[in-house]
């Protein structure tokens, strides 16, 4: 974390930023996101396996955003999110300084969204044995098997709205759910009406999705949903070999169309 | 009534386990699910766990469940009818493992559900069919504060009964209250005279975090205090806080309509979420996730306790295991205690 | 239930609907079970939560006055779902009510004093229910002005009312619509109805003073109050925020410990004053 630490130090003597995102020590051995303001709080930025929360949602909450211009700290998933929330016009190259690092914690020097590109490319972006395994058993269940799988998970859920709220793509000011003309989505949690959310919420992020896991993370009562998202991002790469979170101008997977699209019923 | 000691052995509260299911109540008690300790349903004590701190959601959803049904309706072209809900169907339950917090949270929604005199009657009918069996704290974490908020780990208030383990797989039972008693008397074999025991022994001893008295002294008036903008920075609006809080009872009401008939709901709710308090028009009074940050806490700890006469937070910590953003509320509250004596 | 369900609403049948202005109706409603009719007392100042059974409730007050007996009447804006589907209801359908809640305009603390009626747009309703409470116990009050002022003519509510109470000599009726809202044959001031108000009304001598109107109007009017000699706790006005249980318990409406649906809707400007800022 020293080289990351030297330029933070650095971004904020010289005051091109006003404010860096980054992790900290939290309560409990548990981690926190910090906002450091003064270049002697450098040192309480860290990096280890524990700091998995995706911070690219702070980019986009008020309070922080209107604190001046941001700097973040930002591992690979933050990244990717990075790339997608500027894809989707929210942010702007010259607002932000990105202090990408790589999975040791190490600084990768960037001057701008290209050299994160160039970065997020040479990583392997495959989704985690462990994941591929889950979602393998899912995929070898009969459509019987994985729905009660599913509903009995679903049915769990408390409408609780953590996993919307973890996640930087679900921006949205007025989500979905929260239009009552019409009531789109039933407001209580019934089993049927959670369904409805977390399919509504998988096909809201296709194409768009990062796998950071934050979803599932947030979920006080630890319902896999990220899994839902993850196969969602699966499906995309090989129907339309597009990955989230790579480019920072890509077209969105599921609303735009090219002449040359290979779907013949679009000419 | 004056608290009584009995001893009630392990196989004793086995068979009053049964006993009471046979009667035809539901015994909700800590059941180890997906990995996490929550409520459910058993029939038998070996279904239940004693190994947890507190369980990850409350037990508020036994008498405030996360969505109740107000009345039924038939709407034709020319009538509505209204098919009120039969309170006498309520099933009688009994919790068994809820920790001396969870006990302590049922009167703070007592509090908000009879409120000036105006009983939510549907909430009225769930307590009293309710009967509280608790079991104290032999330990505790990081995140658990109830000594500073007047409640302690082998605190009476609110149960029923009170189990405390003691030696040899058994327990100290104290009587509280007559719907305790009764139990006692119905199974009065279970439960034998209680040797002397020093509770104390077997009881954590959690440190006290933070002076209650200065916080309710000095909150009323901190709303313009900066600290609320600095302790909220982290947080993503997510509602997990309210929804595991024990006395926690925000509620949304919705109609349901399929057509010709449906039901009117009560469902959970929570301030926290950024629409709470929008109008129609658009205004929206708490805009920014400070200020409900700031309704929050003053809620529980100023509005409450001056209008309702009770502290909004039985410090169990469940807010702060289930957040993702680690908005630990032990510590926030300590340092709002250092920010309003300033 | 054995006990009363506080959820539970009545059940009203629509006796007649006003179009009072755009997308703005009044409807008169009266209770379907005889029994209830009769029961049924309320305040001038509360209000109800009115519904289609089948899309939810909206808050409004009770825009009639409560010496008029078997009936109550409601006016509001069709702006969301509740409110687009009362908007559709037509005469003889049938309406849920919730009510009276909230707490109430002290008239009888006003007796002997003058009233000063200040009001804008769709903001009349609340206090039509004090105006025609205040009317019909006339000998209790000295004298009687309403200032009232909307953005356009077809904005202004109650005209077959405001036709009456011009025609009434115990009350001072001034009507007035913001500049660019007049048509070729008006009659009233054109004006802001602060800047009316201030040309108008020249003394606070022994007078109470009720307003209620849009956030901007209040935030203009109240100098002008302040500068004519008022006091506080002798300047009424009503607040809003949005509601569900209307009885203090799901916790929506509160602004800091005060619950507009139990504390207010009305307030004097004093208690106003007292409250964060939070409305």
């Amino acid at each position: 974390m020293d080289s990351v630490k030297k330029k933070a130090k650095e971004l904020l003597e010289n005051q091109s930023v006003n404010l860096i995102i980054g992790y900290g020590e939290g309560s409990d051995q548990n981690v926190r996101t910090i906002f450091i303001s003064q270049a002697d709080e450098v040192d309480q930025l860290i990096y280890d396996e524990r700091c998995v929360q995706n911070l690219a949602f702070y980019l986009m909450k008020h309070e922080v955003k209107h604190l001046g211009k941001l700097g973040i700290v930002a591992p690979l998933p933050v990244m990717r999110s990075i790339l997608q929330i500027a894809s989707e016009c929210q942010i702007k190259e010259e607002n932000l300084v990105v202090l990408g690092i790589t999975s040791k914690g190490e600084l990768i020097e960037t001057t701008g969204f290209k050299d994160i590109e160039n970065y997020i490319a040479s990583c392997e972006l495959d989704l985690p044995a462990n994941e591929k395994e889950i979602i393998a058993k899912l995929d070898a269940m009969t459509v019987e098997e994985r729905w009660t799988f599913w509903t009995n998970e679903l049915s769990r859920c408390i409408k609780c709205y953590a996993c919307r709220a973890a996640c930087p793509m679900c921006y949205c000011t007025r989500c979905q759910v929260e239009c009552n003309n019409p009531q789109w989505v039933t407001v209580e949690a019934t089993p049927m009406g959670n369904l409805e959310w977390h399919f509504m919420r998988a096909m809201h992020l296709t194409g768009r999705c990062v796998n950071c896991g934050e979803c599932a993370r947030a979920c006080p009562l630890k319902i896999p949903i990220n899994l839902l998202t993850y196969k969602t991002v699966m499906t995309v790469k090989s129907q339309f070999n597009m990955v989230a979170g790579t480019l920072a101008n890509m077209d969105s997977v599921l609303s735009s169309y090219k002449t040359d699209d290979k779907e013949n019923f679009i000419r | 009534m004056n608290i009584e000691n009995k001893l009630l052995k392990q196989t004793s509260l086995e068979k009053l386990i049964v006993k009471l299911k046979e009667e035809g109540k539901q015994i909700f008690a800590p059941v180890i699910k997906n990995d996490q300790v929550e409520f459910a349903e058993i029939s038998a004590m070996q279904e239940m766990t004693e190994d947890y701190i507190v369980t990850v959601q409350s037990a508020k959803a036994v008498v405030f469940p996360k969505v109740e049904k107000l009345f039924d309706f038939q709407t034709t072209k020319d009538n509505v009818t209204i098919v009120e809900k039969d309170i006498n169907a309520i099933p009688e339950i009994v919790l068994l493992g809820a920790r001396p917090c969870d006990a302590a949270g049922f009167d703070a929604l007592n509090a908000i559900f009879t409120w000036d005199h105006l009983n939510d009657n549907i909430f009225v009918e769930r307590l009293k069919k309710t009967t509280i069996i608790g079991i104290s704290c032999s330990k505790f974490d990081g995140k658990c504060f109830c000594t500073s908020v007047n409640g302690n780990p082998g605190a009476t208030k609110g149960s029923d009964i009170l189990l405390t383990k003691i030696e040899n797989g058994n327990y100290l039972a104290e009587i509280i209250t007559e719907k305790g008693q009764a139990i006692v008397t119905k199974y009065s074999d279970l439960f034998e005279v209680a040797t002397e025991v020093d509770k104390k022994k077997f009881i954590a001893d959690v440190p006290v975090k933070f002076d209650l008295k200065i916080i309710l002294d000095k909150i009323p008036g901190a709303f313009e205090n900066k600290v609320w903008v600095k302790q909220s920075l982290r947080c993503i609006s997510c509602g997990a806080c309210a929804y595991v809080c024990p006395t926690c009872a925000c509620f949304d009401i919705q109609d349901i309509n399929n057509g010709h008939e449906g039901h009117r709901k009560r469902s959970w709710d929570s301030c926290g979420f950024g629409l709470f308090t929008i109008h129609t028009s658009g205004h929206n009074p708490r805009e920014v996730q400070s200020q409900r940050w700031r309704q929050r806490v003053m809620h529980k700890f100023a509005y409450m306790p001056e209008r309702q006469q009770v502290v909004g937070c039985v410090g169990c910590g469940r807010c702060s295991r289930s957040c993702p953003a680690d908005m630990n509320l032990k510590e926030h509250l300590i340092n709002l205690a250092e920010e309003v004596a300033k | 239930m054995s006990q009363e369900n506080i959820y539970k609403p009545y059940l009203m049948r629509i006796e007649s609907i006003a179009e009072e202005a755009p997308f703005v109706k009044t409807f008169r409603l009266k209770f379907i079970n005889e029994e209830d009719a009769n029961a049924f007392t309320f305040k001038t100042g509360q209000f109800g939560e009115y519904s289609v059974i089948g899309e939810g409730e909206s808050t409004f007050c009770i825009a009639s006055s409560p010496t008029k007996k078997g009936y109550i009447e409601c006016t509001f804006r069709q702006a969301g779902k509740v409110t687009s589907a009362l908007y559709r209801r037509d005469v003889g359908d049938i309406i849920g009510f919730r009510g009276p809640y909230g707490n109430i305009f002290p008239i009888d603390e006003w007796k002997g004093k003058n009233l000063l009626f200040i009001a804008g747009g769709i903001a009349l309703p609340p206090m039509r229910s004090v105006i025609w409470n205040c009317l019909d116990l006339r000998e209790n009050y000295k004298d009687v002005t309403i200032v009232y002022g909307a953005k356009t003519v077809a904005d202004l509510v109650y005209k077959e009312e405001l036709r009456e109470w011009e025609h009434r000599p115990d009350v001072n009726l001034i009507t007035t619509v913001d500049p660019g809202g007049e048509t070729p044959d008006w009659k009233g001031k054109i004006g802001f109805v602060p800047t009316v108000l201030s040309q108008e009304i020249t003394s606070s001598d022994n007078t109470i003073a009720i307003v209620c109107g849009p956030p901007i109007m209040i935030k203009f009017t109240m100098p002008v109050l302040e500068k004519l000699g008022f006091k506080n706790e002798d300047v009424y006005t009503t607040l809003e925020n949005r509601m569900k249980c209307g009885f203090g318990k799901c916790g929506r409406c509160n602004v800091g410990k005060v619950f507009i649906c139990k504390d207010g809707p009305v307030f004097t400007l004093k208690q106003l004053k007292e409250l964060p800022a939070e409305y």
